[in-house]
């Protein structure tokens, strides 16, 4: 009788975690190389961390920690850039280069707050809708299509109308009108997933519907869901700059970019440097996590590689 | 292709009800007694409760939403709580200034976008190419206030080659309407001064407007064509001799618009939410600026009347999108 043998290659309790997961780490590794290779993704990628670090040390980098909140100096008020003011100092005497810096912090929270709370909405909203399909799907799917066949900022504009100006109710608006896109694009992907085999076969082998659905259906709906969350986080961060550069978001003296042009725009263009960068600070965030979304689609999706 | 058109029509009347069931929804969630608002500061109790009555506030929901429905129906749209006037009234007057230059904004996009698109791909990975792809990134990512402000700045002020706001000059005096729209108008009148008048004003507020459209056109409008060029029809065609130019224009195109057509449907919702920044930005009179100006003031009905025909404008708008792309593509019809 021949002695069954365990093949080493085959028995995990032999192997490293590294062994183990020999083809994750190659792909990760092949990710990170396409991803290198490519120049404009680099540079988002750059921004974003960039963005990012600003957000974590702010406080303690800039010259006037205290004209973040309000302060005024009515004798240093609308100083061109120099190098005490790098930015120069607004209408109440404000140095702008502290203000920029420290709304870095406030944008980005507000980008992912906004950003999270869509995809809490409408990933499971998605998935519900691709897997159980029949009625559940048409409801869901109607109602997305509807908010969807409205333009989102006067959406949001007529949320924040209702509720009140200010910069939680436009958060909440914003994270209202954003999650229909998340439902479009996971429910669509569920809908593909459901009948491939390998479904099909942890199905028969008695997978339970969680299981399936969060081992089996979610890791495959990733790649597109990353590739939209990176782009979302820049266009959330320009919609809700409109908002506060409306009016209807952050009030001063919140240092929020929008609106901060809001007020800058009242001193153009005499004293330009007041809106020219905290726009300038929108633009390059938005960039930044735009190329990282375009960088990020390329990796997963080889058919967009030029 | 009637059945097609039918259904479509169909689906559309649907979504105009789920558009009405969103506004009606938030009218609700609005904090405070909407009998109370309606009746003012000043009002007693007893008004308030006739108010309620009156406005059939105190019915359940589902009635009061029928009976939202039957007002807007017969075009009572509410009254601003600032002005007094009619919202219905308001919205005639502002819309047009809106749907102009929304219009002309959609034009100048696709007119300016489809050929630097077909350029940057006949031309791949050359300066040019590079230089138009270096614009379109950017284009996506600048906020639409600021460029507006920069180019009112640059244009309107420095070089003073274009007025700062506005539709029109304070003194000039609008032509008898015929369409409401006012370049239109002045052209059908002839008046020509105006006409150049207006269409000065119009260019800064419509390149600000177009220009994140504009850079996904091109975009999208380069991709399907390094898309179509590679196909073997393609090559085909080059071979029996048809020239460059032909196969390009005639030959890629027309396949390579059909996504382009798609994204500049899914851009347009993104024109109408910008109308609202543009219109802030440039003062003009338009339903934009008329929303934001409600919506600062919580003034509830010109907002809801806003949202209600700027939504229903879109709707309007992807319906048509849904016809043209059923037109050129037959696969489209079959499907539904």
């Amino acid at each position: 009788m021949v002695e069954i043998t365990k093949d080493p290659r085959f028995d995990s309790q032999q192997l490293s975690w590294a062994e183990r997961h020999h083809s994750t780490i190659r792909l990760i590794r092949l990710y990170a190389r396409t991803f290198a290779r490519n120049g404009s993704a680099m540079l988002g990628l750059v921004l974003v961390l960039f963005f990012f670090l600003i957000a974590a040390i702010g406080p303690w980098i800039v010259p006037f920690p205290e004209d973040a909140t309000g302060a005024v100096h009515m004798d240093q008020k609308l100083l061109p850039p120099s190098s005490v003011h790098w930015f120069g100092t607004d209408e109440v005497g404000d140095d702008v280069y502290t203000r920029v810096v420290i709304g870095t912090r406030l944008t980005l929270q507000i980008a992912c707050i906004i950003t999270g709370i869509a995809m809490l909405i409408g990933i499971p909203l998605g998935i519900f809708a691709g897997y159980i399909g029949g009625w559940v799907q048409e409801v869901i799917m109607r109602v997305t299509d509807i908010f969807l066949s409205i333009p989102g900022l006067i959406l949001a504009v007529a949320i924040v109308g209702a509720l009140g100006p200010g910069i939680t109710n436009a958060m909440l608006a914003l994270s209202l009108v954003w999650w229909p896109g998340y439902v479009r694009l996971v429910q669509a992907k569920t809908l593909a997933l459901k009948n491939e085999i390998y479904i099909e076969a942890a199905r028969s082998m008695g997978a339970s519907t969680p299981r399936i659905v969060f081992v089996h259906i979610l890791p495959n709906c990733a790649s597109p869901i990353i590739v939209k969350a990176s782009m979302d986080m820049g266009m959330s961060i320009l919609a809700a700059a409109s908002l506060g550069f409306l009016g209807l978001g952050a009030q001063p003296p919140e240092p929020e970019w929008g609106a901060m042009i809001s007020i800058g725009r009242n001193y153009l263009p005499d004293w330009w440097w007041y809106s020219v960068f905290p726009g300038m600070a929108i633009f390059l965030t938005v960039m930044g996590f735009n190329l990282v979304g375009d960088g990020l689609r390329d990796i997963f999706d080889p058919k967009h590689r030029e | 292709m009637l059945y097609f058109t039918l259904r479509r029509g169909l689906l559309m009347v649907l979504m105009l009800i789920g558009l009405l069931a969103i506004t009606f929804s938030i009218s609700h969630i609005a904090p405070g007694d909407p009998a109370a608002l309606a009746a003012g500061p000043d009002a007693t109790l007893e008004m308030i409760e006739r108010i309620r009555t009156e406005y059939g506030l105190d019915k359940p929901l589902p009635v009061q939403f029928l009976i939202y429905l039957k007002g807007i129906l017969a075009g009572d749209w509410g009254k601003s709580i600032h002005t007094t006037r009619l919202v219905w009234d308001d919205l005639v007057t502002y819309f047009p200034a809106t749907f102009e230059l929304v219009v002309f904004s959609i034009l100048f996009s696709v007119a300016l976008g489809v050929p630097l698109g077909v350029i940057a791909a006949v031309k791949q990975n050359s300066m040019l190419d590079h230089a138009i792809r270096t614009v379109t990134v950017a284009g996506v990512a600048i906020p639409m206030f600021w460029l507006g402000l920069m180019l009112q700045l640059f244009f309107g002020l420095q070089l003073a080659w274009f007025p700062l706001g506005g539709q029109i000059e304070m003194m000039t005096e609008r032509p008898e309407p015929i369409t409401h729209l006012l370049l239109l108008d002045s052209l059908l009148r002839g008046e020509f001064s105006t006409f150049t008048e207006g269409l000065y004003h119009i260019i800064l507020p419509a390149v600000t407007l177009s220009f994140p459209a504009l850079a996904s056109i091109v975009r999208v409008n380069r991709a399907e064509m390094l898309e179509t060029l590679k196909q073997d029809y393609i090559t085909n065609a080059l071979a029996q001799g048809i020239s460059r130019l032909r196969v390009v224009a005639m030959y890629a195109l027309r396949n390579a618009m059909l996504p382009t057509l798609a994204m500049i449907g899914l851009r347009f919702g993104w024109m109408l939410g910008g109308t609202i920044l543009v219109e802030s930005v440039f003062n003009w009179p338009g339903l934009g600026l008329y929303a934001v100006e409600a919506a600062i003031d919580s003034d509830f009905e010109p907002i809801m009347g806003a949202t209600i025909v700027l939504g229903l404008f879109f709707m309007v708008t992807n319906f048509v999108i849904d016809i043209l792309y059923g037109l050129l593509d037959p696969r489209v019809r079959a499907q539904t």
